[in-house]
């Protein structure tokens, strides 16, 4: 198992009635509030607090959002960037590039590329659709995410395995008469691919592909479900046995000195799940079956993340507690839900450097060393023959 | 008035019709947010007394199918086009579009100037106005049902038992699904530009049939001087304000609306630049000649 650093990077310092008045963290909230001389601080020491993860042999997660007081990584290219030249061992997973709401994808195959030769080869390259909120800074088509996204992939993985000069590309959403990237990727024949999703809708494509999948604070159960959507996939296809390597989870962590410790500062990471989600904004046409939509509307699917502090933990949304505590919440997570990959973001809201240094340090020296080796002798074996195109 | 329901299988769509009264045909075009329920309106219901109503719901609307290739209103036009061709065997035909509705009408009257005989629009999407920093149709997409009703209704407490829209009123799962479906179509045809075509108000002056363009006082999605600008576009178009209505004045102001309406549609004014002279006024063939 690998465990991955992250955090949003987040600006928490706007006045929490503005939120409550304009119902919204992201989107709507005037940049009259970002004050750049405290974001400076907020920056460096984040990314001061990756480079310490490399330190202490952990991997690196990055994401983007756009428009939000909840991440102010405006481009994981930038900041993979930083920390492929400051850093020296860990691997830098960016998941991901939204690479529906970007302008052109082979600026996307271009950066990767780049970053994957400077660091050596020590890239995953994510690809996500781009959750709701994407939609009004892009001003993408949500209705056409899913289009964009598949040609979009297409259009990269060509780019990358494509040795012999220019390719003509004439797609529904992107044309172009010349296609050479340069460089080519480090890695062969390109980076990992990961992508993550929240709906069994979206696992076949993933298993057919072979990419790792990534859900984000799904807790176990559904996790089980996507984990079992995958296995299937794979076995009608005729595909390996996916083994852990091909899950990653994503959930809030803090590992503290004693589990009461763990319990009282761990709270602060419900910062990030407390944040204000306008319902003009939050369900665009298109994102959702409009049957899930109106399921969700009146109120006939569950509500999320309006859970205790408890519930979230016994959901596996939340993992705090001292470090034989969290070896064993680590342990119970890899044997329910096959995950590979723990992605953990150690940092929301107003959590300072030296609790979340402290709580990185713990892990890394007292629980990573009793987990690194859970599953890997079930990686999945390599597959054999040319994938048919689906 | 009765109305009945068909199908009709035009360009790789099959178009759910509601169909009701007779006399000559009148076309009647929905808006994106109003479900295609002739029946259980008064304007449709009183038109259908002198004409024949016609009510396509739109590909991607109602009980219409949406091939995958259909993306555009560009789209739309042509497979209205081929179905006005196969429905009315190529008779011009009186027309009223309302809302989004509204945008598909101009668009179809601008590709052909023999699809039309006379052409209504209501509170029409469809065209730019304003500058490049300003929007001339609120964003439908990002305002809460309850909100929308505000900007929709002259009177919003009388648009929340008036109507069912996503947040407002009591849809079943089903009839919510509808609208939601509608809304997504909506959104895949006029996302971006939004909800209008750059190149639309520069054909206007391609519309060579009468034309008159109402629009509710109250309206908030598109002003009404948004409306007037759309009108001085079209030659010889007639512009008509309805007080106390919003943005469905058909709904709040079916009265008025039809006062506005009905004698222009009975009785098309000829225009100058109109070459193929009067339009034939509609006879009533139910209880005697009006």
């Amino acid at each position: 198992m690998k465990a991955y650093h992250f955090t949003e990077m987040p600006y928490p310092y706007v006045p929490e009635e503005v939120e409550r008045a304009l119902s919204s963290s992201r989107i709507v909230v005037p940049s009259k509030y970002f004050d750049p001389v405290k974001a400076a601080d907020l920056y460096n020491r984040y990314l001061d607090e990756y480079e310490y993860a490399d330190e202490l042999g952990l991997d690196l997660l990055l994401n983007e959002h756009h428009q939000t007081l909840t991440c102010m990584d405006v481009a994981a290219p930038l900041s993979a960037a930083m920390l492929a030249r400051r850093t020296k061992k860990a691997n830098i997973c960016i998941l991901g590039s939204p690479i529906p709401h970007r302008d052109n994808p082979l600026r996307v195959a271009e950066e990767v590329a780049m970053l994957d030769v400077i660091s050596r080869g020590r890239v995953i390259s994510g690809f996500v659709r781009g959750v709701p909120t994407e939609t009004q800074p892009s001003n993408t088509n949500p209705v056409l995410t899913r289009e964009r996204f598949e040609e979009a992939h297409d259009l990269i993985v060509k780019a990358w395995t494509s040795h012999d000069g220019p390719f003509v590309w004439e797609g529904r959403f992107w044309q172009f008469r010349y296609v050479n990237v340069w460089p080519r990727p480090y890695q062969q024949p390109h980076p990992p691919i990961w992508i993550s999703g929240s709906s069994v809708e979206n696992v076949p494509w993933v298993a057919d592909h072979q990419y790792t999948f990534a859900s984000f604070l799904t807790a176990y159960d559904w996790t089980e479900t996507l984990v079992n959507a995958y296995r299937t996939r794979c076995e009608a296809k005729g595909l390996p046995e996916p083994g852990p390597d091909k899950f990653a989870y994503l959930a809030l962590c803090y590992t503290a000195e004693t589990d009461e410790e763990a319990q009282e500062y761990g709270k602060n990471l419900l910062w990030y799940l407390n944040r204000y989600r306008h319902p003009g904004f939050n369900t665009p046409p298109g994102y959702a079956p409009p049957g899930a939509i109106a399921k969700m509307m009146l109120g006939l699917a569950g509500k999320p993340y309006k859970d205790s502090f408890e519930s979230l933990q016994e959901k596996g949304i939340v993992l705090v507690g001292s470090p034989e505590t969290m070896i064993k919440k680590i342990k119970y997570l890899h044997d329910r839900c096959n995950t590979g990959h723990l992605l953990m973001m150690n940092q929301a809201g107003f959590m300072s450097g030296e609790k979340v240094r402290r709580s990185m340090e713990l892990f890394a020296r007292e629980v990573y060393p009793a987990i690194k080796d859970l599953g890997e002798d079930r990686r999945t074996r390599p597959v054999q023959r040319e994938l048919a195109a689906a | 008035m009765v109305f009945t329901r068909s199908e009709a299988s035009v360009g790789g769509v099959t178009l759910e019709v509601h169909h009701g009264g007779s006399g000559a045909p009148l076309v009647l075009l929905h808006d994106q947010d109003v479900l295609n329920q002739p029946e259980t309106q008064q304007v449709a219901r009183t038109l259908a007394e002198q004409f024949r109503v016609v009510a396509p719901s739109h590909p991607g609307f109602g009980g219409s199918t949406l091939p995958a290739w259909l993306d555009s209103v560009d789209d739309l036009a042509y497979v209205y086009l081929d179905w006005l061709r196969a429905e009315f065997g190529g008779e011009p035909v009186r027309m009223m579009g309302m809302g989004f509705g509204g945008w598909i009408a101009a668009e179809i009257a601008v590709r052909c100037e023999d699809a039309l005989s006379a052409l209504v629009l209501v509170d029409a999407l469809g065209i730019k106005v304003s500058d490049r920093t300003t929007s001339d149709i609120a964003d439908v997409f990002a305002i809460p049902g309850r909100q929308l009703l505000e900007l929709t209704w002259h009177d919003p407490e009388r648009g929340e038992q008036a109507m069912l829209m996503p947040g407002v009123g009591q849809p079943s799962l089903d009839e919510l699904t509808v609208l939601l479906r509608n809304r997504q179509t909506a959104a895949l045809l006029g996302w971006k530009p939004y909800m209008h075509n750059p190149k639309l108000r520069r054909r206007l002056a391609r519309i060579s049939v009468p034309t008159l363009v109402v629009w509710g006082e109250s309206d908030r999605v598109v002003l009404p001087s948004y409306g007037r600008a759309y009108a001085e576009s079209i030659p010889g178009a007639r512009f008509e304000v309805v007080q106390a209505a919003g943005h469905f004045p058909y709904l709040e102001q079916p009265d008025e609306l039809l006062r506005l309406v009905t004698p222009f549609l009975v009785s098309p004014p000829t225009s100058e630049f109109n070459g193929r002279g009067p339009v034939p006024t509609a006879v009533s063939v139910q209880g005697g000649a009006r």
